[in-house]
C-alpha cells in the first residue's frame, strides 16, 4: 500500500487537472445542447452531409439532432482525445520518471522487489484511470439530468466502457515503452496518442484504410458503431486487449532486468 | 561469514569497462574504505552489489546471501547511501524519511528524529529547497534510521561541511562499535586513512590492493623534508619534489643508507623523515603501478 499511496500522491495534481478539464468540457458540451438543438433545426442533416468531413467524425451515421448522436461525437473528441493524452502521459512516465528524476536509486534499494514495484505502479496507474472516469461519468450524468434529457442507458454505458478500455490500452502500451526509457518520453506518449486518433479518422475516410481500426483503440470507441449496434466491435476490441497485454508483459519483463544507471 | 564477498565480479556496459574480475572481501564488523579516482568503478561495484545493475559475469554475496537471488532479504539488512542524493522533489524531508521507513515496513521514528537532530536537519522543508549538503543528510538518515547490519555509503561526505563530516563519521564509528559493518567509498584518502581499518584501492575497474590502511600506507617510500637546502639531493627514486624557500620536500623510494650518506654532506638545519600519507602513496605509487601490481 505504501508505494501505491505514494504514486497516487505524486500524480494527484496532474490527475486533478486532467479530470477537471475533461469533466468541465464535457459538462459544457452537454449544457449547451438544448440551445443548439433549438437553433439547429435541420442543421443536423447538414452536418451529416459534409461528405468525408462528416465521415471522419462518424457524423454521417449519427443524428446530430438527437442527444445521443450529439453526445457521441462530443464525447469522442473530449473524453477520447483528452483521456488518451492523459493516459499516454501517465503510462509513459510511470516507470521512466524514477530514472529521469534520479529517484530510482532510492526506490530500488529498498527491500521491495522490482516485480512488486511494477505491480504496485500498475495498480496505481489503473486506479487513477478509474478515478478519472468515475468523476467524468458522475459529472456527465449530473449534466444530462440538468438539461432533462433521458438518453438510453445502454449505449451511454458502452461508450464510457469503450473509452475506459481505450485509456487502459494506451496506458498499458505506454507503460511497456516506459520500461525502456530512462529520461522522459512524454513526447513519444503524446505523439502516439495523437497518431492513434488520426489513424481512426483516416480509417473512417477511406475503406482501403479500414484495417487501421484494428491498430488504433479509437476503432472500438467509434460512437456511430456503438449507438447503431448496441455493442462494442469485438474484433477491434480483442486486438486492442492483446496490445494491452503485450504492453504490460513487455514492461514487466524489461523493467525486472533493467540496469539502473 | 563475510559482510561482502565478490568472486570475479565483472561488468561491461556494452563494450566499455565497468569493473574487471573484482575479488573483494569485507569482513563483518569491519570499517572498510573503498578508494579510487572518479570513474574507477567504485559506484559500478556498489550498484552491482545492490542489484541495480546485473553483473556481466562473476557473482557476489552479501551477509552470506546471493545478490542475484536474495536481493530483497539483503536490502532489508543493509543501508545504502547513493552518491547522488536525489529524492522526490515535491516531498517534505520528513515524508521522504517516513516513506523510506514505510517501504522497509519498520517504525524508525525515534532513530530518525535522533539522527535529524544530530545532523541539524530541518525536516519540514521540501526536498527541492535543500542544498546538496542537506540532501546528503536526508540520505544519511534514510540509510541509517533502520539500524542496518551493513552500511554501504557511496561518496558520503561530498557536499557536507567539515563539522558535519566529523559528526557523520562519529555516528558511523558508533554504529561500527555496535557491530555494524561500514563500507565507505571515497576518493578522499585522508578520511579513509583516518577512519577505516581496511581499505581496497581500485583503478580502471581493477582491484589494485586490499589490506589494512596501516599496511597500505606502509611502503618502502618515505616522505623526506629538508631545511637549509633549496634543491633535493641528486639521487635516484625521488618523486614529487616540493620546494618552499630554503626547504625542500620529496618522496624517496630508494636505499635508506644512500640517502643518509648524501644528507650527511649537506648543510642542513633540520631533517624530517616520515611515512607518507595514503594520499601521497595513492598519487605517486598506485597511480603508475596499475600494470605491475595486480593484487587478486
Amino acid at each position: 500500500m505504501t508505494l501505491i499511496r505514494h504514486e497516487l500522491r505524486q500524480g494527484r495534481t496532474t490527475l486533478i487537472i486532467w479530470t477537471s478539464v475533461i469533466a468541465f468540457m464535457l459538462a459544457v458540451c452537454i449544457l449547451i445542447y438544448p440551445e443548439m438543438e433549438t437553433q439547429m433545426g435541420d442543421v443536423g442533416s447538414m452536418f451529416a452531409e459534409m461528405g468525408s468531413f462528416s465521415a471522419a467524425f462518424g457524423m454521417d451515421r449519427l443524428n446530430f439532432g438527437e442527444f445521443m448522436g450529439f453526445f457521441g461525437v462530443e464525447c469522442g473528441n473530449v473524453l477520447g482525445l483528452g483521456g488518451a493524452f492523459f493516459t499516454a502521459l501517465l503510462g509513459i512516465s510511470i516507470l521512466a520518471k524514477e530514472e529521469k528524476e534520479q529517484t530510482a536509486e532510492f526506490l530500488l534499494t529498498h527491500p521491495i522487489s522490482r516485480r512488486k514495484i511494477v505491480i504496485r505502479k500498475l495498480i496505481a496507474m489503473i486506479a487513477q484511470i478509474v478515478l478519472l472516469n468515475l468523476i467524468v461519468i458522475a459529472v456527465t450524468v449530473i449534466s444530462i439530468y440538468a438539461i432533462k434529457e433521458t438518453p438510453e442507458v445502454r449505449p451511454l454505458l458502452l461508450l464510457f466502457l469503450a473509452y475506459f478500455l481505450l485509456q487502459v490500452e494506451i496506458a498499458a502500451v505506454c507503460f511497456g515503452m516506459s520500461a525502456f526509457l530512462s529520461h522522459g518520453g512524454l513526447g513519444i506518449g503524446l505523439g502516439m496518442a495523437a497518431l492513434l486518433y488520426f489513424l481512426n479518422i483516416i480509417a473512417n475516410l477511406t475503406e482501403d484504410a479500414e484495417f487501421l481500426k484494428y491498430i488504433t483503440p479509437f476503432g472500438y470507441t467509434e460512437s456511430a458503431d456503438i449507438i447503431a449496434d448496441g455493442y462494442l466491435k469485438t474484433e477491434y476490441l480483442a486486438v486492442g486487449m492483446v496490445f494491452m497485454l503485450i504492453g504490460i508483459v513487455t514492461g514487466f519483463y524489461r523493467y525486472c532486468k533493467k540496469d539502473i544507471l | 561469514m563475510d559482510a561482502i564477498r565478490t568472486t570475479s565480479l565483472t561488468k561491461y556496459y556494452g563494450k566499455s569497462r565497468g569493473i574487471l574480475d573484482m575479488n573483494l572481501t569485507v569482513e563483518q564488523g569491519d570499517f572498510f574504505g573503498f578508494i579510487g579516482p572518479n570513474g574507477a568503478g567504485k559506484s559500478t561495484t556498489i550498484r552491482t552489489l545492490l542489484g541495480l545493475i546485473a553483473p556481466t559475469s562473476g557473482y557476489a554475496q552479501i551477509l552470506g546471501m546471493d545478490i542475484a537471488r536474495q536481493r530483497e532479504e539483503i536490502l532489508t539488512r543493509i543501508g545504502y547511501m547513493p552518491s547522488e542524493a536525489s529524492f522526490y522533489r515535491n516531498m517534505r524531508v520528513k515524508d521522504v524519511i517516513r516513506f523510506s521507513a514505510d517501504l522497509r515496513r519498520q517504525d524508525c521514528r525515534i532513530e530518525a528524529d535522533h539522527l535529524c537532530e544530530r545532523l541539524e536537519l530541518d525536516t519540514h522543508k521540501k526536498i527541492r529547497e535543500l542544498s546538496l549538503g542537506n540532501r546528503k543528510k536526508v540520505s544519511i538518515v534514510c540509510a541509517l534510521q533502520h539500524k542496518p547490519e551493513l552500511c554501504i555509503l557511496d561518496e558520503p561526505t561530498s557536499g557536507l561541511d567539515p563539522l558535519m563530516q566529523r559528526e557523520f563519521y562519529t555516528i558511523l564509528e558508533e554504529r561500527n562499535q555496535e557491530g555494524a559493518t561500514i563500507f565507505v567509498s571515497s576518493h578522499i584518502l585522508s578520511e579513509i586513512q583516518r577512519y577505516c581499518r581496511h581499505a581496497a584501492v581500485i583503478r580502471e575497474g581493477c582491484l589494485l590492493a586490499l589490506d589494512s590502511t596501516e599496511n597500505l600506507g606502509h611502503t618502502d617510500t618515505k616522505r623526506v623534508r629538508l631545511s637549509g637546502v633549496g634543491t633535493p639531493p641528486d639521487l635516484p627514486h625521488i618523486k614529487d619534489v616540493q620546494t618552499e624557500g630554503s626547504s625542500v620536500s620529496f618522496l624517496y623510494g630508494g636505499e635508506l643508507h644512500e640517502l643518509l650518506r648524501t644528507l650527511a654532506a649537506l648543510p642542513l638545519t633540520d631533517v624530517n623523515i616520515t611515512e607518507p600519507d595514503l594520499e601521497e602513496i595513492f598519487m605517486h605509487y598506485y597511480a603508475d603501478t596499475v600494470t605491475e601490481k595486480h593484487v587478486p
